[in-house]
């Protein structure tokens, strides 16, 4: 009855077992009620000369600009920029979604927004980004669901399952409001489900996985 | 990293094929994620399980094709969406055009004219609107005999009325309304010098010269490629030193006509038409 074997730190085997085989070319996080706090604790970990694109959304009121990127790009050692229309997609930088409208991202690793209604009252939506990002990047990319009070995100995550990706769920017990992972969960079979501090162990893992 | 097309996206690109050789609406330079999105509800509306059954429907049925119009176009709209773009036309367009003794106004893409009715009343208010001409514009029958009624939900005035005020409003919004037809019908005299036309930014030319052209979340759903050919419609039709407003989003960096427009005000993505 060891409670060290559930630490983070020596989870951490179990967390190669778990990605072993995949290669991965894109993070989508997304997050809604305590989102902020959960990336400022998680966004940090990336390390200087991290290569991937991260995708970041969380449910931000629309009547007014998002100060997202500009809060995390002061916090981070990469560019973190808000995600603009028609932009070809950089590896290595962290983009957020800005507010009003929805975030997709193209066939041709371009962004591109849209004013279609809102999803789940969300719009940026979770699930918006997450479909779009699954069928572009297909078994390349990873979707990590975090807190939050509604169902956005778990369509999403399904969808980049389906497409052959792999989905990491915040463990509901540890997230500041558990309804969104407890959806996400409901809706499909995670490949992980793991407190902050393990998505925090998992994430720099991401880059360097070998076949 | 690039994946070959799935089977949905194949058909996708064959029925944006087939409708514009049936029906000559080009949406083949649509952005693909939202537009496939679209169709994807189509096809659940229309009853229809593949991409390719939609097709088959639509090439055979002018009215199955006019209910995916619904679906293709976007009349998602609200009245002084983005308050700080009409407060800084407002602020920073009106005084120019205040210098023209007439006024030719182009809304591209008005879908069921709720930029109209709004950059009608901001007209009115700074005393323009008795000697413009609006052009309002777009390529979906139905939402431009919507805009043209002029009935909005009465469910939305509260919100409009917000957008309204902090959009530099003036009076009272309800002044401009009255409740008909199950909703809000809007002044008559707003849209007396409004021309509501059918024309396609895809594949018409530009029919009048303008002085300012308000276009705004019309570009984010054209590729790369189309959002090029509407602004060159856009900067043949404007004046010189014309106006041009797009939405908040809204980038002109990739474009090659990025050079020949200059910010007049960045955030609200107001632009002017650079000299020759």
């Amino acid at each position: 009855m060891s409670t060290a074997a559930q630490t983070p730190l020596h989870g951490q085997p179990d967390l190669q077992a778990a990605l072993h085989g995949r290669r991965f070319d894109a993070v989508v996080i997304g997050g809604s009620a305590g989102g902020v706090d959960a990336m400022a604790a998680l966004l940090p970990v990336l390390p200087v000369g991290w290569t991937l694109p991260v995708f970041c959304i969380l449910h931000v009121p629309a009547d007014r600009d998002s100060r997202l990127a500009e809060l995390f790009n002061d916090r981070l050692p990469l560019p973190v920029r808000e995600a603009v229309d028609k932009e070809t997609i950089v590896p290595g930088t962290v983009y957020f979604a800005g507010s009003g409208y929805h975030l997709s991202v193209e066939n041709d690793f371009t962004f591109s927004l849209s004013c279609e209604p809102p999803v789940h009252f969300a719009r940026p939506a979770i699930d918006v980004l997450m479909e779009s990002a699954a069928e572009a990047y297909g078994a390349g990319l990873a979707g990590i669901l975090l807190t939050g009070a509604n169902q956005d995100g778990a369509d999403g995550m399904a969808h980049i399952r389906a497409c052959g990706g792999f989905t990491v769920v915040q463990e509901p017990g540890s997230a500041q409001v558990p309804t969104m992972p407890l959806a996400a969960i409901h809706r499909h079979d995670p490949d992980l489900i793991l407190p902050l501090a393990g998505i925090a162990a998992l994430l720099p893992m991401l880059e360097n996985v070998k076949s | 990293m690039s994946k070959p097309p799935s089977d949905t996206d194949i058909e996708l690109r064959m029925l944006v094929e087939a409708v514009y050789l049936k029906y000559n609406y080009d949406f083949r330079d649509y952005t693909g994620a939202s537009q496939k999105r679209r169709v994807l509800a189509a096809m659940k509306s229309m009853n229809c399980d593949t991409v390719s059954n939609l097709q088959a429907k639509v090439m055979h049925d002018a009215g199955a094709f006019s209910q995916l119009l619904q679906f293709l176009t976007i009349p998602v709209t609200e009245m002084f969406r983005d308050p700080e773009y009409y407060l800084a036309i407002r602020q920073q367009v009106v005084p120019f055009l205040k210098t023209y003794p007439s006024l030719k106004i182009w809304v591209a893409g008005c879908s069921t004219g709720e930029e109209v009715y709004s950059l009608a009343i901001l007209l009115h208010e700074e005393g323009l609107l008795e000697r413009s001409l609006i052009y309002a514009t777009d390529i979906n029958p139905e939402s431009l005999d919507a805009a043209r009624r002029g009935v909005m939900p009465l469910e939305r005035m509260r919100l409009y009325t917000e957008n309204y005020q902090r959009a530099g409003g003036t009076r009272a919004f309800s002044d401009y309304y009255t409740a008909a037809y199950g909703g809000a019908l809007f002044e008559r005299a707003l849209v007396e010098n409004v021309t509501f036309a059918d024309h396609s930014l895809a594949t018409d030319s530009v029919f009048a010269e303008t002085h300012f052209i308000s276009c705004s979340n019309v570009m984010i759903y054209f590729n790369r490629r189309l959002q090029n050919r509407v602004l060159g419609l856009f900067h043949e039709s404007l004046c010189h030193r014309g106006f041009l407003g797009l939405g908040s989003k809204e980038s002109i960096d990739f474009s090659s006509y990025a050079e020949r427009f200059e910010p007049l005000a960045r955030r609200e993505r107001l632009f002017r038409k650079v000299g020759a």
